[in-house]
């Protein structure tokens, strides 16, 4: 049996979306950008796209700019404004220290080149508060970054609340919802943000999507510059399959999003109960609710995450150690450190993460696998304790 | 039966990889990440172990087996590179890949293999290991190509590791293993060998000791063996036994070269004399590892015996004393006897023991 449990990382493409990947991909090759027959079809496909991911998000279409994902929103959204409120006086940036590295290191970055960066702490469930950034904020604030669910343990931020602290101070917000969108709903205009990420490939569409949504009216500049493509704030000829892919993928999450988060809510619920029922020394990291329902987080007692890791994908299992872009480092999850937790919980935990086509079959033969490869690995952790003694 | 393979990325261990595959064992490619790849983040791609391990995945993928790279960033500082520098430091040699053999790759890595249900750890090293029928004991061999030969860097493996350990290169020529490899089209096959330390890729380690260790980096004087002083000199780490290079003396009245004979790191002295000063015919072994039966403390044994990689082995006795330790008497003088080097036994092909050497004279 294999199973993918790692859909955090990424989400297999489903066949509608590849079917419009496919088909447009054979069928509109033309250049948005054109006046002739061609490029109006292309432009139709982006415009149809552009509503699907609009609705998604109770967003306008014509505030959604298409990237290539991600990590590119990110950029875009912090160091956009940045760029633009840099002349006002704002070289201030405030982000959650559970960020994606996509947000962290940008405003690395940024902290090099001369901004200066406040990080808001997070408690131990790993949620950040409005007091916190009340602290962090000043008038020089130009944006606020907090993610909407945290892609390692799947913590749900008050973001609402966030967003009104910062534009009591003028600043503006950003939330990546890269892990949220498609999974819960999503309505900008009750979270109250100025910009918003989002990423195709994490619900089932193509990897190689993204779209930042800017609210009407938003200070910013562009950070790819050349033609006046997407309304000349992001320029360079559009991915049109990728793009089709996404609004598809985007209708079909939008149709089932209420089932579909109850149904994933209990598998993972019941995977969760069950690794914790038949292995030992395990707990879940970070609160279990507010939390998108397709995520949990385990800490596994003198266990290494990464020997654990892979003798699951021996046997057939894929999860992972945390954020997929930060796997082969040594680093322990900034998130879990962040959270507060010892050492050694930051090094031996999995992130296991559902999705779409995760079974009931699935979650039993996780839960069947893991007592046994866990008591063999700590069965070696004792022996070479025993042996370092001696 | 599982076997874990240690993926460096060269054409040995991809070769070997292969090899164990094609005969149908259960193969694992598991590549060590062993320092910080984030360095020079301003000069993309220009790490060349980044590349090692990238070309361990394709060989994996080419070969169709899963690989994993597991990060042993602090074992291998904690094991190998500080041992490195503290030697250097202390005015000896070291000899890192001997080390990492013995307490990486036969240790840390092997262990995470048993956790993956692995009975045996596979390298890509131009060794053999045997088992003897009669003792029951495994044997390490030297490899058939005497010009490849690595059984030097493994001496300090014990029964346990030996055990466990495959080396399916071990039998075959150089030219055999890159010719399977252009056969099977790896894509590594035309791969150049790796010569120096693979954490110090531009090979100075003077900078790489001194920027780790700056006490060692104290300046001292060159003397010669009557202890006059020739010339001042960086720290002892920049030196090694038996280099003539670097010195920077001036041209002494003899016009005969000079050679380091020696490096007294607590007076910061650096002794050079010329080369038949070098000439030594005892050294004293420490950590001494007896892969063979071990003698009786006191006991002697006749043996050939190398001194570093590239030394045409010498018919010497050799005497057990206490403390895993051991005395070797050489019948005919050798040349730059090297403290922090190590001093493998071989009765024939076979390694009987080593151990590191500490003090290279009576």
């Amino acid at each position: 049996m294999r199973v993918y449990f790692d859909y955090n990382a990424t989400t297999p493409l489903s066949p509608d979306a590849t079917e419009v990947v496919v088909r447009t991909t054979r069928e509109v090759f033309g250049n948005a950008s054109s006046v002739h027959l061609f490029g109006q079809q292309a432009k139709a496909t982006l415009d149809d796209a552009r509503s699907a991911v609009a609705a998604l998000i109770n967003g306008d279409p014509s505030e959604v700019v298409f990237t290539s994902g991600g990590t590119e929103s990110d950029n875009f959204a912090i160091r956009g404004v940045a760029e633009a409120l840099e002349a006002l006086g704002r070289r201030h940036l405030v982000a959650s220290a559970i960020e994606h590295e996509a947000v962290l290191n940008t405003l690395r970055a940024l902290a090099r080149r001369g901004w200066t960066v406040t990080l808001l702490p997070v408690d131990q469930s790993g949620i950040t508060s409005a007091a916190a950034l009340r602290e962090a904020i000043t008038d020089r604030t130009a944006v606020v970054s907090v993610m909407h669910a945290n892609n390692e343990i799947g913590t749900i931020q008050p973001i609402a609340e966030l967003a009104a602290v910062a534009h009591e101070r003028g600043a503006l917000f950003h939330t990546d919802a890269v892990q949220s969108a498609g999974k819960i709903p999503i309505d900008v205009r009750a979270l109250g943000v100025d910009l918003l990420s989002l990423s195709a490939h994490k619900f089932n569409g193509p990897k190689g999507a993204g779209a930042l949504w800017v609210k009407r009216g938003t200070r910013m500049l562009p950070i790819l510059t050349g033609g006046k493509h997407e309304r000349n704030r992001r320029a360079g000829t559009e991915n049109v399959p990728a793009i089709a892919g996404f609004g598809t993928a985007a209708r079909l999450a939008a149709g089932k999003l209420t089932a579909e988060s109850v149904r994933l809510a209990a598998l993972r619920d019941r995977l969760e109960a069950g690794i914790l029922r038949s292995v030992p020394g395990t707990a879940v990291n970070g609160t279990v609710r507010p939390r998108v329902p397709n995520t949990t987080n385990i800490s596994f007692d003198r266990v290494e995450a990464e020997s654990l890791l892979i003798a699951l994908d021996l046997e057939g299992v894929a999860v992972s150690t945390g954020s997929a872009c930060s796997s082969g480092t040594l680093e322990p999850s900034h998130v879990l450190k962040a959270m507060g937790l010892p050492a050694h919980r930051t090094q031996n935990s999995l992130r296991f993460s559902l999705g779409l086509y995760s079974t009931d079959e699935e979650v039993d033969f996780v839960v069947g696998v893991l007592p046994r490869l866990v008591e063999k690995l700590r069965a070696l952790t004792q022996k070479a304790a025993v042996v370092r003694r001696a | 039966m599982r076997i874990v393979v240690a993926m460096s990325g060269g054409v040995d261990s991809s070769v070997a990889a292969a090899l164990l595959a094609e005969q149908g064992h259960d193969v694992i490619g598991l590549s060590m990440q062993l320092y910080d790849q984030a360095e020079g983040q301003t000069s993309f791609g220009s790490c060349c172990s980044l590349d090692d391990l990238h070309d361990a995945r394709r060989v994996a993928a080419a070969i169709n087996i899963p690989h994993y790279i597991l990060n042993f960033e602090r074992q291998f500082d904690d094991q190998v590179i500080s041992n490195f520098v503290r030697e250097y430091a202390a005015g000896r040699t070291p000899l890192p890949c001997a080390r990492c053999n013995s307490d990486l790759k036969f240790a840390t890595l092997a262990s995470r293999a048993r956790g993956l249900g692995a009975d045996r750890v596979a390298t890509g090293h131009y060794a053999r290991v045997e088992r003897d029928p009669a003792s029951g004991r495994y044997l390490l061999k030297r490899g058939v190509d005497p010009s490849k030969d690595q059984s030097y860097f493994l001496f300090s493996l014990t029964q346990d590791q030996l055990a466990q350990a495959v080396f399916p290169v071990g039998d075959q020529a150089k030219e055999a293993v890159r010719a399977y490899a252009r056969e099977r089209r790896l894509p590594v096959a035309d791969k150049p060998d790796s010569q120096e330390i693979c954490f110090i890729p531009d090979n100075d380690y003077a900078a790489f000791v001194s920027k780790r260790a700056p006490a060692a980096a104290r300046p001292g004087a060159i003397v010669d063996e009557k202890g006059q002083v020739l010339a001042a000199h960086d720290g002892v780490h920049r030196f090694t036994v038996g280099q003539r290079k670097g010195l920077g003396l001036p041209s002494s009245a003899t016009g005969k070269p000079m050679y380091v004979l020696a490096l007294r790191p607590a007076e910061r002295q650096v002794v050079v004399g010329p080369r038949s000063s070098l000439e030594r015919t005892a050294l004293t072994a420490s950590e001494v590892n007896w892969i063979g039966d071990r003698p009786g403390r006191g006991e002697s044994l006749r043996a050939t015996v190398q001194i570093r990689h590239r030394h045409l082995p010498a018919a010497a006795t050799v005497r057990a004393l206490g403390d895993a330790r051991a005395e070797v008497t050489f019948d005919t003088p050798q040349i730059a006897i090297t403290p922090g080097q190590a001093v493998v036994f071989y009765a024939e092909e076979v390694v009987v023991g080593g151990g590191w050497i500490e003090g290279n004279g009576p």
